[in-house]
């Protein structure tokens, strides 16, 4: 609050002291020096210029990172003008940004060794018609993720393509109020992902070729926990069929093959009018984070659920997660498209999970607690309507006035 | 590893402006205190000769109980603080430093670290400024005669050559960082601060002219250059991480609170990853004890936690700090060499946990 204020206050004096000051365009050309030149112009922008980068390729050797607020970064296209870090030697990722109130739009990157791009307490950040790949396919030693916006208020990302991050293609951590939109993902393990993440809205996506297509995910143990409000609507998620490559240890990793759209401990989201097709384990799958955590206020349940409207087409003809098989077995045919583990109380709470799956049929595992495979009794009904829940609103990217 | 150049009774006698006698013009406190950086390293005359080897005026030796790795650069540092100012004791956290104060480190390499005097090469000089408003991070990068640095913003690959202790000849791209590296680990809740000038890390003795050891913050006081520190035994102590007869979990916790700490914080780049690395952590969760990882990617090496009691080969700390590769390697900036001592501590410490109940076992 006090740094807001200041900084209203600076700007004030700034505007009344000096008039209006210009903003100015930094251009960066392709060649020798490319690293220096380019860093040195991310260094010298202030609020309200724009890094102009030219058309061609950038061979860089080092991470970038931006540190001004109200700062644009744009190239002359995502095929024009491609950051290449093929030869990176140091860093984590290839672009981090650690400022409020930037856009980074236009341009390619290319073969980090870690992520993409990353923007951590970036407010206002917003990604605009990008590139992010790797350009030698799935493997597992590919980066992370694509584009990583984490901790962050009001992030827009919007006409970005993703190809071949190890973990996710677009990944939103512990933000508020996030914009996913017109955006691609594939051949990623998984397309989209929101975790520990308040007020979304992943709309007009393309997640296909990835293992999973859309994630809805809250964990244990970090900052911010308690993943809650998320849409995830006009989506078209299909053919998620590229056999998962996530190195072990990530929570990704234990995402099944062909999986359209998975929520895991997180409460009221709402999946509708997507289409659905061409996952072998699911279309859309509920279920409880499985492993041992030690903090009582996380909820290691998806609760306050709704799945209705979807154009379900050919899912979950040859289930990938544990008990899969045996059921698809029993059932004699392929799964029902929506599976729910079932998990309906955790720590000795008893029915505090209601749900909504409307889009049926609905296989329900009837889990005793979560990730007890070996005690399902699995049924399967054409709904499972245990309430009705307001959804969110469509998330706006204003910021707050006081 | 070099100590400070300087023995302290030097130092006293330049802090108390007895070795002023010449007429050595001080430190160029105006330039300190500008907005923009100098151009030059030599500009703000914090030392007087070209080589930074003979500082001025007020600007004092030190040295850390348990340094940061820096693929093994030497380093030698020195504080400044203009005259009439003193640096405000806190028993945790930075020293409260007054505006105008400089924290100088150069890293160096000598031709063969088992004689570290002898054929030394300076690479880089790091300063951190306390401007009026707070702290900002500069470096200047040595040119190969070691006659003049320049300010180098954006960062840049030197490579170095050195004979490492086992008679290994090393090559490699030393990485100096740009300034919003200098800024990624030199964090506290998005502002620049200092890492190492903390009480804790700087209370212990160091070797005085003439013979006989001092504690050092007891001979800043001494010299006028620290008010408020309490008597040299009630201060805190930090371990010093290669001193074989201080206890394992206070040796490897105090290297790592000072070469992840500062990144692994709730205030830290590193917040949003969960992992805790600061000596005061007292949650194994956050510690990493049986914590999957967050946004590890490949950094995970295929494995499931960050420390697995009992086991090092299973915890991704120890995987981490042992890889050169980046992308996987931890800490992410600040080195491109393993260091095979700091590995091997950790690994330690983790083997003398008790191991956790696991199914299978």
């Amino acid at each position: 609050m006090s740094r807001i204020t200041v900084c209203l206050a600076v700007a004030a004096v700034l505007a009344s002291a000096s008039g209006a000051v210009e903003a100015a365009t930094l251009v960066v050309t392709p060649g020798p020096d490319a690293q220096e030149r380019l860093q040195t112009a991310l260094l010298d922008a202030r609020p309200g210029d724009t890094v102009q980068i030219a058309a061609g390729r950038f061979d860089l050797t080092d991470g970038l990172s931006l540190d001004v607020d109200g700062v644009t970064v744009a190239g002359a296209g995502p095929d024009a003008t491609v950051l290449s870090f093929k030869g990176q030697k140091g860093a984590g990722e290839g672009l981090l940004i650690t400022s409020d109130r930037v856009t980074v739009k236009d341009l390619a990157v290319e073969d980090t060794r870690g992520d993409g791009i990353k923007s951590k307490g970036a407010d206002d950040i917003r990604y605009l018609n990008l590139r992010v790949e790797w350009t030698g396919g799935p493997k597992e030693t590919n980066g992370a993720y694509g584009v990583y916006p984490v901790s962050s208020q009001r992030v827009l990302i919007d006409g970005v393509l993703v190809r071949g991050a190890s973990d996710a293609g677009v990944y939103v951590g512990q933000s508020r109020y996030i914009i996913v939109r017109n955006s691609r993902a594939e051949f990623n393990v998984a397309g989209i992902e929101i975790e520990n993440s308040m007020f979304a809205d992943v709309h007009d996506n393309v997640a296909t070729r990835n293992t999973a297509g859309i994630l809805v995910f809250d964990l244990p143990n970090l900052p911010q926990m308690g993943g809650h409000s998320t849409r995830v609507f006009r989506n078209r998620i299909a053919d998620n069929d590229t056999p998962n490559f996530a190195p072990k240890g990530n929570i990704v990793a234990s995402v099944p093959n062909g999986t359209g759209v998975m929520v895991m401990a997180n409460r009221n989201v709402h999946v509708f009018d997507n289409a659905i097709s061409g996952n072998q384990s699911a279309g859309v799958m509920l279920v409880s984070y499985t492993q041992a955590f030690n903090d009582p206020t996380y909820n290691p349940l998806p609760r306050d659920i709704v799945v209705r409207d979807n154009r379900l087409g050919r899912n979950g003809w040859d289930p990938k997660f544990p008990g899969g098989p045996e059921i698809a077995k029993a059932l004699g045919g392929p799964l029902p498209p929506l599976v729910w583990d079932g998990v309906r109380a955790a720590g000795g709470k008893p029915a505090e999970v209601k749900v909504r799956l409307a889009d049926g049929p609905v296989l329900n595992l009837n889990l005793p607690g979560p990730g007890q495979v070996d005690a399902a009794a699995p049924t399967v009904s054409a709904s499972v309507i245990d309430a009705t829940f307001a959804e969110p609103p469509a998330v706006s990217l204003e910021p707050a006035r006081p | 590893m070099r100590r400070g150049l300087l023995p302290p009774a030097i130092l006293l006698a330049t802090l108390a402006g007895l070795g002023a006698a010449a007429p050595q013009p001080g430190v160029n406190l105006d330039l300190v205190l500008a907005d923009a950086p100098a151009p030059r390293l030599s500009d703000y005359r914090l030392f007087l000769d070209a080589g930074a080897d003979r500082p001025n005026g007020r600007v004092a030796p030190y040295d850390l109980v348990t340094p940061l790795f820096t693929d093994h650069a030497e380093k030698d540092r020195f504080v400044f603080t203009p005259h009439g100012r003193r640096i405000g004791y806190t028993a945790t956290g930075v020293l409260d430093f007054p505006a105008g104060a400089v924290l100088v480190k150069t890293f160096a390499y000598p031709a063969d670290l088992r004689r570290p005097d002898h054929d030394v090469r300076k690479v880089e000089t790091r300063l951190l400024i306390r401007k009026a408003l707070g702290w900002t991070a500069q470096t200047y990068v040595w040119n190969a005669e070691g006659t003049e640095a320049v300010l180098k913003r954006a960062g840049a690959r030197v490579p170095v050559r050195f004979t490492d202790p086992g008679g290994r000849e090393v090559a490699l791209d030393y990485a100096v960082p740009n300034q919003n590296q200098c800024k990624t680990c030199h964090q506290v809740e998005g502002a620049v601060s200092p890492i190492g000038p903390k009480a804790w890390n700087l209370n212990h003795e160091v070797a005085q002219a003439g013979g006989g050891r001092a504690n050092l913050l007891a001979l800043w006081s001494r010299a006028g250059l620290l008010e408020g520190a309490p008597a040299p035994e009630a201060l805190p102590r930090l371990a010093a991480w290669n001193d074989a007869a201080q206890p394992l979990e206070a040796r490897a916790r105090a290297y790592l609170d000072v070469n992840c700490g500062h990144c692994h914080s709730p205030a830290g780049s590193a917040s949003n990853s969960g992992l805790f690395l600061t000596a005061d952590e007292t949650r194994p969760a956050a510690l990493g004890v049986g914590k999957p990882p967050v946004a590890a990617g490949r950094g995970s090496g295929g494995l499931s936690v960050a420390i697995d009691p009992g086991h090092p080969e299973r915890s991704i700390l120890a995987f981490r700090m042992a890889s050169g590769e980046p992308g996987v390697m931890m800490p992410e900036l600040g080195r491109t060499l393993v260091h095979e001592e700091g590995v091997e501590l950790v690994q330690a410490w983790i083997s003398s946990m008790p191991p956790a109940r696991r199914p299978g076992d």
